[in-house]
């Protein structure tokens, strides 16, 4: 299968200037500044298929959005190669967002004042799309958005959830074979969340969408990607399934115990001694917490050991959730 | 072509979003030719003619002037430096259009709205308080037209160039302010040209500013002769063509160096 995307050494660099402090400083930098050249985007390649799902995470500043916009072609960069489409995204532009969709989450592309059908409008004739075809697709979109009763509002009345429904109906209106998504589901509530997830699931079914999803909200990762590329300091420092991650950062285990007695932690230590099991209380709950090892047996030698001294109230057993892997690659900076 | 059109409709929807804005349009552009009326008059006093221009030719002048300017004028180099400055500009550059050319004709639809829907209505409420006289000659009206056509191409290109000092200086406001004043007072808004002394005449000519008010207006009054007004139309044009090269190049070079701002 041909492949959507293909990026190969891409770099960005940024000049960023430094003010120099008080007043003499701000008198001289009227004439001469300083600057650094930060490189936000470093040297990174990878490929896309067409039809694929993939979420681009990292931390705030890691250089998700710089490299979503070179490959929209807003941004040049300042080297490598980048193939969307089959195009070269900056060299031809107004063929090349033809066969894109965008949404970003923190910037409409409606029109603020007038009616969200006006917009449509305009879009169905800046994308050159037929009535007949728009009737279809977009009577779809509309029906499962359900953004009916939203259209002859002014965009300025629509509440965020709304709003974000009509922008990625925007999106869709020339139906693109690519899909970017920067935040989409920055601010909403559950219900709106589940209903875009279900929605961009349903287009990548029915069209082979491939759908490049930036987003701070795992979830939406694990209901939507299989693949992760995660980037930290302008580098690609992870790309692959979801799943290899869990398996291997999800090391050991959590069991959280609740007693009908008062019982103290060194007591606990002392009973689970010959086990590898480190205790934590929490204060306020009396809940403790035991983290153990992967090993097969390990948590029910764990239980056992409990039991047989103490009386339980509660037990629950955790796995580690990706929020907490993620937290913990991202304070290491490399997988 | 279709997208174009859609816009200047798009405009005129935003156009008449807001009423009170709307009012307001046709009140200050009332007041405005009403103040410089009775300004022109009393400098007149007494005179017949100054600077060859007669009284009823003076006040012509300023109520056509204004006119011209609801036309002509537009505000796509706020706008631009206000996108550019937000990073709504990344919005602009993932759709299959020019950005240059959709500015235009943002300005294109606010310009027909303003010239049918706030100078016409305040025409007619400033021809009843003070006299105006308008050409009856039909040649007169058609060259006027193709002049103001140009005035708004011109003035729309310069915007255009100002707008995008913002993808490099990053606040303008100054500049945007400074534009304006220049523009009202050289391209002959404020006072027809023939009223400043020679030299600066000659130094105006060789600047693009005389083609946004002062040739449409001076061919409305009939203050020049046809082969005046040939010349004139004939210079528009040639600004027009000038600029294109000056607005490609700055377009290029902002591309390259483009910084969406805030993330």
């Amino acid at each position: 299968m041909k492949n959507a995307i293909e990026v190969h050494g891409l770099r960005k660099e940024f000049k960023s200037y430094s003010s120099r402090s008080g007043l003499k400083g701000a008198f001289r930098d009227l004439f001469s500044r300083n600057y650094k050249v930060l490189r936000a985007v470093n040297d990174i390649s990878f490929s896309v298929k067409q039809g694929e799902m993939v979420g681009y995470i990292g931390e705030n500043g890691a250089g998700k959005s710089t490299t979503i916009k070179m490959l929209t072609g807003i941004l040049t960069p300042s080297s490598g190669d980048v193939v969307v489409n089959g195009m070269n995204p900056h060299k031809e532009r107004e063929a090349f967002v033809q066969t894109i969709g965008v949404v970003f989450g923190q910037r409409s592309q409606l029109w603020w004042d007038i009616a969200v059908q006006e917009s449509f409008r305009l879009l169905k004739k800046v994308y050159k799309v037929s009535d007949e075809e728009y009737d279809r697709h977009m009577g779809h979109v509309i029906r499962t958005l359900d953004i009916e009763p939203l259209l002859d509002k002014p965009v300025r009345k629509l509440s965020l959830g709304q709003r974000m429904r009509c922008e990625l109906a925007a999106a869709l209106i020339h139906n693109p074979p690519l899909l970017f998504l920067d935040e989409p589901t920055i601010g909403l509530d559950v219900l709106v969340k589940l209903k875009i997830r279900d929605f961009l699931k349903e287009i990548n079914e029915k069209y082979n969408t491939t759908i490049l999803l930036t987003t701070h909200d795992l979830t939406d990762i694990e209901a939507l990607c299989d693949r992760v590329v995660m980037l930290d300091e302008g580098n690609i420092i992870y790309d692959g399934a979801l799943k290899n991650l869990k398996e291997t950062w999800g090391e050991g285990k959590e069991v959280q115990f609740q007693f009908l007695e008062r019982v103290e932690l060194s007591a606990l230590e002392k009973v689970t001694q010959e086990l590898h099991v480190k205790w934590e209380l929490e204060e306020k709950e009396q809940h403790f917490t035991a983290y153990t090892t992967d090993e097969a047996n390990a948590v029910s030698d764990l239980i056992g050991a409990v039991i047989s001294s103490f009386q339980i109230k509660d037990v629950k057993i955790m796995e580690v959730s990706t929020e907490e892997i993620i937290r913990k690659i991202y304070e290491k900076g490399e997988v | 072509m279709d997208k174009y059109i859609e816009m200047i409709r798009i405009r005129f929807l935003m156009m008449l979003a807001y009423r009170t804005n709307y009012y307001t349009g046709i009140l200050i552009y009332s007041i405005n030719i009403g103040a410089y009326y009775f300004l022109w008059k009393a400098i007149y006093g007494g005179k017949e003619t100054i600077e060859g221009l007669s009284v009823l030719q003076m006040t012509t002048y300023v109520a056509v002037a204004w006119m011209a300017r609801a036309f002509y004028f537009n505000n796509i180099d706020r706008e631009m430096a206000m996108e550019i400055k937000e990073g709504k500009v990344a919005v602009e550059l993932i759709r299959p259009y020019n950005y240059l050319t959709m500015k235009t004709m943002q300005g294109l639809g606010e310009g027909i709205f303003r010239l049918f829907f706030f100078s016409v209505p305040g025409m007619l409420i400033v021809s009843l308080i003070f006299p105006i006289r308008f050409s009856a000659d039909i040649y007169t009206w058609a060259l006027f037209s193709v002049s103001i056509v140009l005035s708004f191409l011109i003035n729309t290109q310069i915007n255009l160039l100002t707008g995008m000092t913002t993808f490099f200086l990053f606040n303008n406001t100054g500049l945007i302010r400074a534009k304006r004043v220049i523009i009202d007072l050289f391209s002959g808004l404020l006072l027809p040209l023939s009223f400043f002394s020679q030299g600066i005449q000659e130094v105006f000519k060789f600047l693009p500013f005389q083609g946004i008010s002062y040739v449409p207006s001076m061919i409305f009054t009939n203050g020049f002769s046809f082969s005046e007004t040939m010349q004139a139309i004939m210079l528009q044009g040639m600004w027009v063509l000038i600029l294109i090269v000056p607005i490609q190049a700055l377009w290029i070079l902002a591309k390259k160096m483009l910084v969406i701002q805030g993330g």
